[in-house]
């Protein structure tokens, strides 16, 4: 074996607040997204998860990559749950004890759990919400969620004969999030890491319910190399397609200025999700309107 | 404890240990393995940052995975900026 | 000292002397004044808890199980359509060997909606995990609260209970009560201390996948935590008694059965109609008795075959169908029977649907009616007209 790759000379693999031996997939965005924010967030943290691939690839008995006192219930609750454990800990005395961080995949917190995330927003609850957006149901085989984009396909919005996949694009969750008066709101990426662990830091500081949505590729369902997380994370904010912004008290405070714009076929091709758009025919009158999606982001956001 | 009871009916197998996952090993996962050169490293970290897994440690231009864990998914050598990172196939 | 209150003021109090930690709960009739109460004695500082004012019933659920994770005494209450949204989190709750507590002002299902009572909906969840206790009157379903943290909190058995309480009969009737002595509630319920709970002093995982190889494991013990709850219902009753001086719990209640040709079944409020039916039976020579189910989950199969082992014929009387199959509490009360030397006729009738009234002549009818023959899952008092059936 390799000197340089040797075990022997391991130190104890303590740091991350997720540890090692979970079974996300190789190169999964999400997992590296989480152990970024817990990371980010520190040793004083309660966290709440809702049921998907974090869940299910991180605490399979009897093993648990968590540090941090976790609880996962349900699928559509893991908000409800945070405004629990929040309650409890006032009650109890015990709110200078730890930080509450509830995390969702992008199922869970645009869809079937958008009424308990709402609730939990609407009361003021001094909760994180995270929301690990790789853009469809993974954890159940790349169904399509209201964050999956415009014609991606999907397994159940596929590419066919008659579809381009999904006829809708994604729900603009950060504002419908903003739009319940939080003090904050921001979107981020795992292609921007450090940014990324910054808005974890800065919304741990403010009092009452915070909304960041992280954009972690998934290589499994967006048919993509695995070395490519990374990559594949950056051009999407580079095409505007991602726009990365912080929304405090309803006003956009910060964006992420575009350097240098590319065009959104510069996305879409590393990825098997939107190979039809490149391959049958039409697909150009395809690009074009995924392309101007890209451009109403940069105009409505400043991204340039 | 109840009467009729022998054994004990405590919540059992409701919660486990943090961290534990450390005792599942992922290493044989990989069909890929990285190679850390430390020829060119700057020191910059980054790989430590992207390293979905949290295996890549070391400090001073010297940085290593661990191969009990290490996916081989490669983020880690597509990211170093001075390419001091190789990806070599795994032969078991 | 006995008080004139509403059932749902009564339960509202006796919540109040558990002094749960975390409230949390969304309106539906019949059980609006219970959370109405409980928001005003918290708004009032008499109470205090932390009320979690949620935005539906699944929430309401998930923010006690959230609350009783974090080692806090947590409380919700509800009924009907808002106990079969709750439904999912229900079993989680039980999953996780959470000792929440939950009142049900028992109302009937939708489709057609109806806000009267009937059992269909907490029996619905009979299979959930949670011990079920059933109160005939309002001093019942008050002091039953009490015994259900008692109950559920004890070390050995960490699960939620359920008091049910009969919709608007129960809720909003008014009954002199033996209010609950806040010193004597303190010395019957200890504050709630948990071996494991959510914190950063002690941090654990909470909610784990559980494949093949474990899961069947899992299950296994929350049936062995629930059947041996029945004794600690039993002691919880006890010990009531000997702080309270009232025996208002327990897994059955035994009337007049010793010698006993004819025996009653039922749960709730209705049992009280049955009683004044054995009775009036009695007085004519024959020769009759009552079962009231008290603990619905675990259900008490010992303490019923003992109960009734002896008597000729048994009448179940329930609120509730299993669509399909048929009267519940019958086919569960015959299943005790199977392969045992008693060998009780065993007849049921399903009485009282969505509120429907239930007169003493009507049960009085039905109890003649199986004299002679068995009679299984017959709607008492159904209007043939409206069902296009002539008599
Ligand atoms: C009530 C309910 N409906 C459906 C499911 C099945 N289910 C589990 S996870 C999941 C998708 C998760 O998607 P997302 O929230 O995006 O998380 P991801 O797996 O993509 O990380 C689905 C549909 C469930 N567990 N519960
Ligand atoms: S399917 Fe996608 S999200 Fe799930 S573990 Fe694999 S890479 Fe991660
Ligand atoms: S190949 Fe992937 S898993 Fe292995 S050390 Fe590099 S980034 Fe981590
Ligand atoms: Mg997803």
């Amino acid at each position: 074996m390799n000197e340089t790759t040797s075990t022997k000379k391991k130190e104890p693999i303590e740091e991350s607040q997720v540890a090692p031996g979970h079974r996300a997939c190789a190169g999964c965005g999400e997992l590296l997204a989480a152990r970024l924010v817990m990371n980010a967030a520190g040793k004083n943290v309660i966290a709440t998860c809702a049921t998907g691939c974090l869940e299910v690839v991180s605490s399979a008995y009897p093993q648990s990559a968590w540090k941090m006192p976790w609880i996962h219930s349900l699928f559509e609750n893991p908000t409800a749950v945070a405004s629990g454990v929040e309650a409890a800990l006032k009650a109890l005395g015990r709110e200078n004890e730890a930080n509450i961080i509830a995390q969702g995949g992008d199922g869970s917190t645009a869809d079937i759990g958008i009424g308990c995330l709402s609730g939990m927003l609407e009361r003021g609850h001094n909760v994180l919400y995270v929301c690990y957006d790789n853009e469809a149901y993974m954890n159940t085989g790349v169904q399509r969620s209201g964050l999956t984009p415009f014609e991606a396909s999907t397994t159940t919005a596929p590419s066919g004969k008659i579809s381009w996949g999904k006829t809708t694009d994604k729900k603009p969750m950060p504002e419908i999030a903003a739009a319940h008066g939080i003090p904050y709101v921001a979107t981020a990426s795992v292609g921007y890491y450090a940014d990324l662990q910054k808005k974890v830091k800065k919304a741990l500081t403010i009092k009452g319910p915070k909304y960041i949505q992280i954009h972690c590729p998934c290589p499994l369902g967006w048919i993509h190399d695995p070395a490519l997380t990374i990559k594949v994370a950056q051009v999407a904010v580079q095409t505007g397609l991602i726009p990365i912004f912080e929304m405090e008290n309803g006003v956009i405070t910060s964006v992420r200025k575009i350097v240098k714009k590319r065009p959104v076929e510069d996305y879409l091709k590393l990825q098997g999700r939107f190979r039809h758009l490149l391959k049958k025919s039409g697909g150009e009158d395809e690009v074009k309107r995924i392309q101007a999606i890209a451009d109403q982001n940069i105009e409505k956001y400043h991204l340039i | 404890m109840p009467k009729t009871q022998t054994k004990s009916t405590k919540p059992e197998g409701i919660t486990v240990k943090p961290g534990s996952s450390k005792e599942y090993k992922t290493g044989s996962w990989r069909s890929k393995k990285p190679i850390f050169k430390h020829d060119k490293c700057n020191d910059c970290r980054i790989c430590v940052m992207v390293c979905p897994d949290g295996v890549i440690f070391g400090e001073d231009k010297k940085y290593w995975a661990d191969m009990d864990f290490c996916k081989g998914c490669g983020i880690c050598a597509e990211e170093c900026p001075v390419k001091d990172i190789d990806m070599e196939l795994e032969v078991r | 000292m006995k008080k004139v209150i509403e059932g749902s003021m009564a339960v509202a109090l006796a919540v109040k002397a558990c002094r749960p930690h975390v409230i949390s709960a969304y309106p539906i009739t019949p059980q609006t004044h219970i959370v109405e109460n409980l928001s005003q004695m918290v708004a009032d500082g008499e109470l205090k808890s932390e009320f979690v004012n949620v935005e539906s019933e699944f929430s309401a659920a998930s923010v006690i199980l959230g609350a009783s994770a974090t080692g806090a005494r947590a409380y919700s209450t509800t009924t009907a359509q808002g106990l079969l949204l709750m439904t999912e989190v229900l079993f989680n709750i039980a999953g996780l060997r959470l000792p929440v507590s939950l009142t049900c002002a028992n109302r009937a299902i939708s489709a057609p909606i109806n806000i009267w009572c009937d059992h269909q909906d907490a029996m619905t969840v009979r299979d959930s995990g949670w011990i079920q206790l059933y109160a005939e009157d309002c001093q019942e379903a008050a002091d039953m609260q009490l015994q259900a943290f008692k109950i559920g909190e004890n070390p050995e058995i960490m699960l939620p209970v359920m008091v049910n309480m009969d919709g608007f009969i129960l809720t909003h009737a008014f009954e002199p009560i033996e209010l609950l002595d806040q010193k004597m509630a303190d010395e019957y319920l200890p504050p709630y201390k948990p071996e494991i709970f959510l914190t950063t002093k002690n941090p654990v995982t909470f909610g784990i996948l559980a494949e093949p190889q474990y899961y069947a494991e899992s299950r296994y013990r929350l049936e062995e935590a629930i059947k041996a709850s029945k004794p600690v219902i039993e002691e919880a009753a006890s010990e009531f008694k000997r702080i309270f001086g009232r025996y208002s719990g327990g897994l059955v209640d035994k009337y007049k059965l010793d010698g006993a040709k004819t025996a009653l079944v039922g749960m709730g409020s209705v049992v009280g109609t049955m009683r004044e039916v054995v009775d009036e039976m009695n007085s004519h020579g024959q020769k009759s008795g009552l079962l009231k189910i008290r603990t619905y989950r675990p259900f008490p199969k010992e303490a019923i075959y003992d109960a009734l082992k002896d008597v000729d014929n048994i009448i179940v009387m329930e609120k509730a169908i299993s669509l399909g199959l048929g009267g519940i509490l019958l086919n569960e009360l015959k299943s005790i029977f199977q392969g045992k030397k008693k060998q009780p006729r065993i007849s049921g009738f399903i009485i009282g649907l969505g509120g429907r009234d239930i007169p003493t002549q009507s049960i009085i009818n039905a109890v003649k009616k199986v004299e002679s023959e068995t009679i299984e899952d017959e709607f008492i008092d159904l209007r043939t007209e409206l069902i296009g059936a002539g008599k």
